[in-house]
């Protein structure tokens, strides 16, 4: 599983690259997308809908299942990767590439775990 | 095989249409559009679908156990009946159709006494068509006595996944409750959930593990105090006909379906038929038109001010309720109670020739289903219920339900129903005890099932992914 | 009594004996005695084949089946060829589930998957599911994949069937959307009415319940022009000679495909289709039938895009349904695969004529249309006293139109011979 010492996590399994003071890239982790097995379908949050943080705001579709994905800050959809629409074996492809939105507003980065924070989060949920 | 597409040569058709026989007239505006449909003789139409019949498997061809499914057989003299050009030839909104008026009569007389309901209607088409209108009823209920903040309903997490569904699209927030250890509602959740904000519980008893809830009365007592009303999936009827009625439950509605219980066939997926009955404070509230009897005249009843309005065209599926009414009076006050016991003693039967191999997800007795568990056969062999369920195609018989209920691991749901024999139960079981052995011994060759089958398992992900849902014309 | 349990009460002993019950009132140990019914139902005692068929054949013998019938106002009677009966009688399609198991189930998932190929060739769309109920059904579902949460007014023209303007308001009442009535002028949706609205949807009928041809095109422009989806309710016959749906510029294509190999049968079951443009596929509810392979390689059928449904998504499920009306899409499919496409070209075509021809002759008679437009199968005449001229019809063994707004609604379809119409024509005759 790899888990890049670059990006900052949320406990629901979604990892955040900050691009800016007030912007970052969300998609779902190696660890996400290896348990939700492969994905069909990733249903996109509307462009400039409200973020909120730990609250479900999109979800991906598997055969058989339905996950939310939580924003794991606050904030305001201001990208979607559409990209994804038509290939969403991209997310279990590449899981870090495969990023699902992009906020701005985003008024902190509280509460983020890194990499080692998240790998130990994964490692207890496995027992 | 073949599509109906390939199969088309053009310029061949069958003859059906003599020439006109008044002057040809065109509309102004036509179709440019190509319209490729199919072009066929008799000959390649019948083998066709006698090819596609032969790729299909139905109750006629052997053992069909799937859970909450009820899948009984489906009496001829049902269809027969059905078919008489004086049903099938009467157009519904024709005058002279007191045999129609008669029959919709004694089946809302014999279903709600079934029931313990007060009046029904049939115009749902499908049980989850008569889940939403159930629910209808419920909100025009909480709308006209002045709550219309009672906008949560209840549903366990046991439950058929219509029922959050229908309370989603009936505006309802779906507030799940979690079961007890024991598969049952836990009353001190439900009853921590209740409030001013309950319009009603959503439940299936016996629920979807096939366990006849014990408190159901205190259930009932409880959602009622906090001012809601308790709707009662019918999906689960058939193990109770005739031994207790959900009325008498403390049910304020329910919704039957007529292709389960009440042995209408299933076509594939439908036409079903899911009438609504209703304690009489809800009566009013129905859809459309009543029947009723003035003396030896039948006769609609104006549609009340206060009904939710239709929900489906006319009087619902007509034909499927003349089936069951067929049934019903096949089996009349003695069939019914008959058919329930027998339900029951056949899923308890072919469960004490299974719970010693495998786990069943909630010993003791069961109603007309119950629940394996293959969570440990996974961990030690690798095979997973659906590698048994695949398997078991290789039996000639149907799989039972898999992964449902939610809460179970590894779940495979059984619901044998009454009109199997012995002698099928006894070969079924073989069959399953086969399977659990093959498990332990050739993992491989289980997880490759089915074998026998015309095609192998399915790409499934590949379907989704890139769906490709009609057939490609220039491909 | 019948019951259909194949078991004998010997069976029944040893089966109670090893499952470890004594009896069968030990089955039901868990229902509490206050809720197990103390006597029995009051229901008639249990019958024979035989008398319980007597006794359904008085039933249908005491409706009336008429030889000539000029009725449809959402029930049509068409000739069926005898093929269509033999297929949809064969028991593995009659008694078989819903296809969840797709390697033994290919023969109906195929038969679907054919369905919703010509559903989309009728209709001129991209993607059709694999049925809802019925046409009302299928408009009052189609309405719901439009939901928008910035404004959710629906807006209908009074000149759909009445039925499907009742199912589509229930199901608006129950999750809060408004519903609109576009008015008529002439029989005809009043276009100018939707100029400056704005909503989530626009519903019409083509051709409408008056048999009147709408100007579907323009309605259309009008209702994208206002950023809402435009839902057509079309009849499959005139389908096959109007322009499509897609022609007409629909997001949704929805109908009753009951005229398709169905008999009226009091009301059902009929055929709900919907068909949609490849944007709106995720919002369609129901089962839908892809193509894909199996782990050979081997072309396989399977449900798919399940995640969508009730079963998956639970309460977040955009619609309930389960249950469609498969062996119905199947009557249709084999209908249509029967009458090909010069067979369903000349059956509207004749419907078309027919309906010219009757009211044309009915014109004559001293009962002048009522719309001016042009028209399909179906189209309304004056009459003061519809009631007496339907009893009067009654009597010679001929069902006449449906009462609307003090007059009547005729229908003639490729069924109507010219001396069936002859003999109708004299009978009303003033």
């Amino acid at each position: 599983m790899k888990t890049p010492l670059e990006l900052k996590y949320s406990k629901s399994h979604e990892w955040v690259k900050i691009t800016g003071e007030h912007e970052c890239e969300v998609g779902i982790t190696d660890y996400a997308q290896d348990s939700l097995g492969d994905l069909v379908f990733v249903n996109l949050p509307e462009i400039d809908a409200d973020a909120v943080k730990d609250e479900a705001i999109c979800d991906v579709e598997s055969v058989k299942a339905v996950s939310d994905i939580f924003s794991p800050v606050s904030g305001k959809v201001a990208e979607v990767n559409e990209e994804l629409l038509d290939a969403p074996e991209k997310i279990n492809e590449d899981p870090y590439g495969a990023w699902l939105f992009r906020l701005t507003d985003v008024e902190d980065f509280e509460g983020l775990l890194s990499a080692e924070e998240y790998e130990k989060v994964v490692e207890e949920e496995a027992h | 095989m073949k599509t109906v597409f390939e199969r088309s040569v053009p310029g061949r058709h069958c003859t059906i249409l003599p020439a006109c026989d008044v002057p040809e007239r065109k509309p102004e505006e036509t179709r440019t559009a190509p319209l490729r449909l199919p072009e066929l003789s008799e000959t390649d139409l019948s083998r066709h679908y006698t090819e596609l019949a032969g790729q299909t498997f139905g109750v006629n061809d052997g053992f069909y156990p799937l859970g909450s499914c009820t899948m009984k057989y489906n009496p001829k003299i049902n269809e027969e009946i059905a078919g008489l050009e004086g049903f099938a030839k009467i157009h519904p909104t024709q005058e002279n159709a007191q045999g129609c008026l008669k029959a919709i009569y004694l089946a809302e007389k014999y279903f709600t006494e079934i029931t313990g309901m007060d009046a029904m209607t049939f115009e749902p088409a499908a049980g989850a068509h008569g889940e939403l209108t159930g629910l209808m009823l419920i909100k025009r209920y909480h709308e006209l006595t002045g709550h219309p903040e009672r906008n949560e309903i209840i549903v366990p997490d046991t439950a058929h996944g219509t029922n959050p569904a229908s309370s989603s699209m009936c505006g309802f927030k779906v507030i799940n409750i979690a079961s007890a250890e024991d598969g049952c509602v836990d009353l001190e959740k439900l009853e921590a959930v209740c409030g001013e904000h309950t319009a009603g519980l959503m439940l299936t008893n016996p629920n979807t593990l096939g366990i006849f809830d014990k408190n159901i009365l205190d259930i009932t007592r409880i959602v009622h105090k906090a001012g809601g009303l308790c709707y009662y999936d019918g999906a689960n009827l058939n193990p109770v006909m005739g031994i207790a009625r959900p009325g008498d439950m403390g049910f304020d509605c329910i919704h039957l379906n007529l292709h389960k219980s009440f042995s209408t066939p299933h076509g594939g997926g439908g036409p079903g038929s899911g009438p609504v009955g209703c304690k009489a404070l809800l009566a009013d509230y129905l859809p459309g038109r009543r029947v009723v009897k003035d003396g030896d005249v039948y006769r609609y009843t104006e549609e009340k001010p206060e009904s939710i309005g239709k929900v489906r065209s006319f009087h619902g599926n007509f034909l499927v309720m003349i089936k069951a009414l067929t049934y019903v009076l096949t089996l009349g006050k003695e069939g019914i109670p008959e058919v329930a016991k027998n339900a029951v003693l056949n899923a308890n039967y072919i469960k004490s020739l299974l719970e010693d191999t495998y786990d069943v997800f909630r010993k003791g007795t069961c109603m007309h289903e119950f629940v394996l568990t293959l969570e440990r056969l996974k961990k030690e062999t690798g095979v997973s219920a659906l590698d048994v369920a695949k398997a078991l195609q290789d039996y000639d018989m149907h799989p039972p339900t898999m992964y449902f209920p939610i809460n179970v691991h590894e779940a495979l749901m059984i619901e044998p129903t009454e009109t199997e024999s012995k002698e099928t139960l006894d070969k079924a079981a073989a069959a399953y005890l086969e399977i659990y052995r093959k498990a332990y011994e050739d993992p491989e060759y289980l997880h490759n099932a089915p074998h026998r089958s015309p095609i192998g398992r399915p790409d499934e992900v590949g379907a989704a992914r890139h769906p490709k849902v009609k057939y490609d014309f220039e491909g | 009594m019948g019951s259909y349990i194949p078991s004998t009460e010997q069976q029944r002993k040893e089966m109670l004996e090893k499952a470890g019950f004594s009896s069968f009132d030990e089955l039901y140990a868990d229902v509490p005695a206050e809720v197990k019914l103390a006597k029995e139902l009051h229901l008639p005692s249990g019958k024979s084949e035989l008398e319980v068929s007597r006794f359904m054949r008085a039933l249908a013998e005491d409706n009336k089946v008429y030889r000539s019938v000029f009725r449809g106002a959402g029930a049509y009677s068409h000739y069926i060829p005898a093929i269509v009966k033999s297929v949809v009688s064969k028991e593995e399609f009659v008694t078989a589930y819903t296809p969840y198991q797709a390697e033994i189930s290919q023969g109906v998932l195929q038969s679907i998957f054919e369905y919703q190929t010509m559903i989309c060739e009728l209709t001129g769309m991209d993607v059709s599911n694999a049925s809802v109920y019925d046409g009302a059904v299928a408009a009052a579902e189609a309405t719901v994949m439009c939901r928008n949460p910035k404004n959710n007014t629906i807006y209908i023209s009074k000149a759909v069937h009445p039925d499907t303007m009742k199912v589509v308001k229930t199901y608006a009442w129950a999750n809060g959307r408004e519903v609109v009535e576009i008015p008529l002028k002439d029989g005809k949706t009043d276009a100018r009415f939707l100029e400056g609205k704005s909503g989530a949807c626009v519903l019409i009928a083509q051709p409408n319940y008056y048999g009147l041809i709408e100007d579907a095109k323009e309605i259309g422009e009008i209702t994208h022009n206002a950023n809402m989806k435009y839902i057509l309710a079309v009849e499959p016959f005139a389908a096959c000679v109007l322009p499509s749906a897609r022609e007409y510029g629909a997001d949704i294509a929805v109908g009753e495909g009951q005229p398709l190999g169905m008999p009226v049968s009091y009301g059902g079951p009929y055929l709900g289709f919907m068909a949609a443009t490849d944007k709106m596929m995720r919002q369609l509810p129901g089962r839908i039938v892809g193509e894909t392979t199996d782990h050979d390689g081997r072309k396989a059928y399977v449900l798919t895009l399940q995640a969508r449904e009730q079963h998956i998504r639970r309460e977040k499920a955009s619609s309930n349904i389960c249950s469609n009306e498969a062996l119905c899409a199947m009557t249709a499919s084999v209908y249509l695969s029967a009458m090909g496409p010069k067979g369903m070209k000349e059956a509207a075509s004749q419907c078309y004529a027919k309906a010219h021809y009757l009211a044309d002759e009915l014109e004559k008679a001293g009962y002048p249309r009522k719309y001016a437009g042009d028209f399909f199968m179906e189209f309304v005449t004056e009459c003061e006293d519809p009631k007496a001229l339907l009893e009067k019809l009654d009597r010679k063994g001929i069902l006449g139109g449906e009462i609307v707004d003090k007059g009547i609604l005729w229908c003639a379809t490729e069924l109507n011979t010219k001396e069936e119409m002859d003999e109708l024509v004299r009978e009303v005759q003033k």
